[in-house]
């Protein structure tokens, strides 16, 4: 195959790579946000995820506990946020606000005080992450034209979190559409008059909705600091959890289109690093910034109703006031 | 989502349900920020312990930081004049229901707007310059929140995804103008070249030193003056023109306002270039004021401080001045804290940023229902009145 196949591979991979925390991060945000609960704090939960996942890891040596404490910190924040929002009906936006910056404060100081690296956390050995693993019989397909191709190097090769995310779309997709504890998700997004009157409590239904958005976001930040990258690394998250939520409401709050839209954004993030400083035929060199604001620029577009319709989910942002 | 935010923008209100309980209100309203900050310090204070440092030592190395000096001093309120900008902005936002989370983009433009003119200015009179800059400043950072604020009114979309998104749209913006277009030639740092010295704003430390207040060489500079008349003017919008009631009563209720004849997309879009223009007078301390040239990042989380400015000024210029000060002691403090206690960088200073939002915004009710409880009188209120709530 030519040189224009083998670029395209890597960028097929590139994309799947820098998807896979958004993908995470972003149907955490789905279920919190089907529920009723603004999810702003995608950001601060992966935040705190990575740095935990990447001291307990630096700590013990072991991966899978490292994932383990990014799930439990990133749960510890939702519930804080669900306290502030869901218990004593505090503002969404406040709270998720208020914990992002409180964890990259956090995070920062720790990580400082902890390691004595700068902010940093200790490269992590092989051991101590998520290392590419290669899918099976992936030798015997290579021969085969194109699959063997497409299966070997832009499927194969990646790390166990990145297969975690692609399992997680049907995984989430089916919890939220087939199940009953979808249906009362997204109920509870929709009317949470009703689901009361039926007997389900709505303080419940959300605190599992933010908790199942903290387990998420965990693995989203684990991602981040012990699969594609070996440490912690202050403010490391970089806007991903923002771009998270942007694509969430990208994809309507609904998770294949939101998957496309973390696909979309990776995409152009991929082809941003591949094409830096080489000139494009018709256009020349197109700017590093204008394909970094792409992104936040379509989801504007969208908001405002130029790009198809973006409709919330109706009680999103509203605390639930059981009797007045 | 629903364009209000709820709770915190009815930041003062009182349904006066009760009479006697109202004239207690005040009470709670001087007591709750008070409250609020020693809640958000005691977590901090966990926090500091947490890295195996003394809170108290922390806490006075601090306010030696902060207050020990005069030079000190005048950082602290070179700090703080930035943050009454953003803490106005977000401030005028809320009294509206809106979120602006986008002071941190809007400063950034306004920066732009600032540094453009200066770059041009060099041989104006220096008043020019500064009204120039005032106007540049305001309208840039107005138009940044335009855009925002019309497809809030216009297209129903939410104002707190689009101001974030347009946070990174200006950083995206701002990194391109520098790197490509502004920067100085043959220089490698993506800044501006430094501006003529006729467009810097004067430094206030020759001025008071005259006075006998001695502020070493802070970069205490005209926008400090700048920032207490936006304050005045900001309370004069709010409070004593009918665009300020306007804006009130929609913050309150919408329906009750387009009852009482007040446009809605109207009052929104003009709320919101005001709050962005604030957000962009900020970077008339830090691009004119202290830089003097443009560069990457200079207003450096000046806007988010202005949430939790606002939150605890209880969105209320006499309350934002005061919120400022305190916000600018923690971080000229923080940044002197640093040299004492290696571990404990300036960081610190940005989580309790963090916590005053969380307690102050967010758990606002979490502490006031208690504290009107305590603060209420106990002795029953006469038979008439719970009668009366009956018979109705």
């Amino acid at each position: 195959m030519s040189e224009g196949g083998l670029l395209l591979a890597l960028l097929a991979a590139a994309t799947l790579r820098g998807a896979a925390p958004l993908v995470l991060a972003a149907l955490g945000g789905l279920f919190s946000e089907r529920s009723g609960v603004v999810d702003i704090g995608l950001e601060g939960k992966m935040l705190a995820a990575a740095f935990a996942a990447a001291a307990t890891a630096a700590v013990t040596g072991s991966a899978w506990t490292g994932l383990l404490a990014a799930i439990g910190a990133s749960v510890l924040v939702s519930l804080v946020h669900g306290y502030a929002c869901i218990t004593h009906r505090g503002d969404q936006v406040v709270s998720g606000m208020a914990l992002n910056i409180t964890m990259s404060g956090l995070t920062a100081m720790l990580g400082l005080a902890w390691f004595r690296e700068g902010g940093q956390t200790p490269l992590l050995g092989a051991g101590a992450r998520f290392t590419p693993i290669a899918l099976p019989a992936v030798d015997t397909l290579t021969p085969v034209p194109l699959l063997g191709r497409v299966y070997g190097e832009v499927l194969s090769g990646h790390n166990a979190l990145v297969y975690l995310a692609a399992a997680a779309v049907p995984l989430v997709a089916w919890l939220v559409y087939r199940t009953r504890f979808g249906l009362r998700l997204r109920a509870v997004g929709e009317a949470p008059g009703a689901v009361d009157t039926a007997g389900i409590s709505v303080s419940s239904v959300r605190y599992r909705a933010v908790i199942a958005s903290g387990v998420l976001c965990g693995l989203a930040g684990a991602y981040l600091s012990i699969a594609h990258h070996a440490s912690f690394i202050r403010d490391m998250s970089a806007g991903k959890g923002y771009l998270a939520l942007a694509a969430l409401i990208f994809g309507q709050w609904r998770p294949v289109p939101t998957v496309g839209a973390c696909l979309l954004f990776a995409l152009a993030d991929a082809v941003q690093t591949r094409l830096q400083g080489t000139p494009l035929p018709l256009v020349g060199v197109i700017p590093v910034q204008f394909i970094q604001a792409l992104p936040y620029a379509l989801t504007v577009c969208l908001l405002g109703g130029f790009v198809g319709r973006a409709v919330a989910p109706r009680a999103i942002g509203v605390p639930y006031v059981k009797e007045r | 989502m629903s364009a209000r935010a709820t709770g915190t923008a009815s930041g003062a209100g009182g349904h006066g349900r009760r009479r006697w309980r109202a004239r207690r209100e005040w009470l709670v309203e001087a007591l709750l920020p008070l409250i609020n900050l020693a809640v958000a310090l005691a977590l901090s204070a966990l926090v500091v312990l947490l890295v195996g440092e003394s809170p108290a030592r922390a806490l006075s190395l601090l306010a030696a930081g902060a207050l020990g000096s005069g030079e000190a001093i005048g950082y602290t309120l070179y700090y703080a004049t930035s943050f009454v900008f953003t803490g106005l902005a977000v401030a005028v936002a809320f009294h509206g229901g809106l979120f602006n989370i986008g002071a941190e983009g809007q400063a950034y433009v306004g920066g732009l707007g600032v540094g453009l003119l200066c770059l041009a200015a060099g041989s104006w009179p220096s008043g020019f310059v500064v009204a120039g800059a005032v106007m540049a400043a305001a309208a840039f950072g107005a138009a940044w929140a335009f855009v925002p604020a019309w497809l809030q009114a216009r297209r129903g979309s939410h104002i707190v995804i689009t101001t974030i998104m347009f946070n990174f749209l200006a950083s995206s913006l701002m990194t391109y103008l520098l790197v490509n277009v502004l920067i100085k030639p043959g220089q490698q740092s993506p800044e501006t070249r430094e501006f003529a010295p006729s467009t810097w704003l004067p430094q206030l430390h020759g001025v008071l030193g005259a006075l006998g207040w001695g502020l070493g060489q802070s970069p205490l500079n005209l926008a400090t003056v700048l920032a207490l008349a936006a304050c005045v003017l900001v309370w004069f919008y709010l409070w004593h023109t009918r665009w300020g009631y306007a804006l009130r009563a929609l913050g309150k209720s919408e329906t009750a306002a387009v009852y009482g004849g007040i446009r809605p997309a109207r009052t929104v879009i003009a709320a919101m270039c005001i709050s962005g223009a604030l957000a962009g007078l900020m970077s008339l301390n830090e691009v004119m004021g202290v830089q003097h040239r443009l560069m990457l990042n200079f207003v450096g989380g000046a806007g988010y401080v202005g949430i939790a400015v606002s939150l605890m000024g209880r969105n209320h210029p006499a309350g934002i001045v005061l919120a400022a000060i305190l916000f600018g002691a923690l971080y000229q403090g923080g940044s002197e804290l640093s040299f004492d206690v290696p571990t404990l960088t300036r960081d610190i200073v940005v989580v309790i940023q963090g916590l005053i939002i969380l307690v102050c915004g967010a758990l606002e009710h979490a502490l006031r229902r208690p504290l009107l409880w305590l603060v209420r009188p106990h002795a029953r209120a006469g038979p008439s009145a719970p009668l009366a709530h009956h018979g109705s």
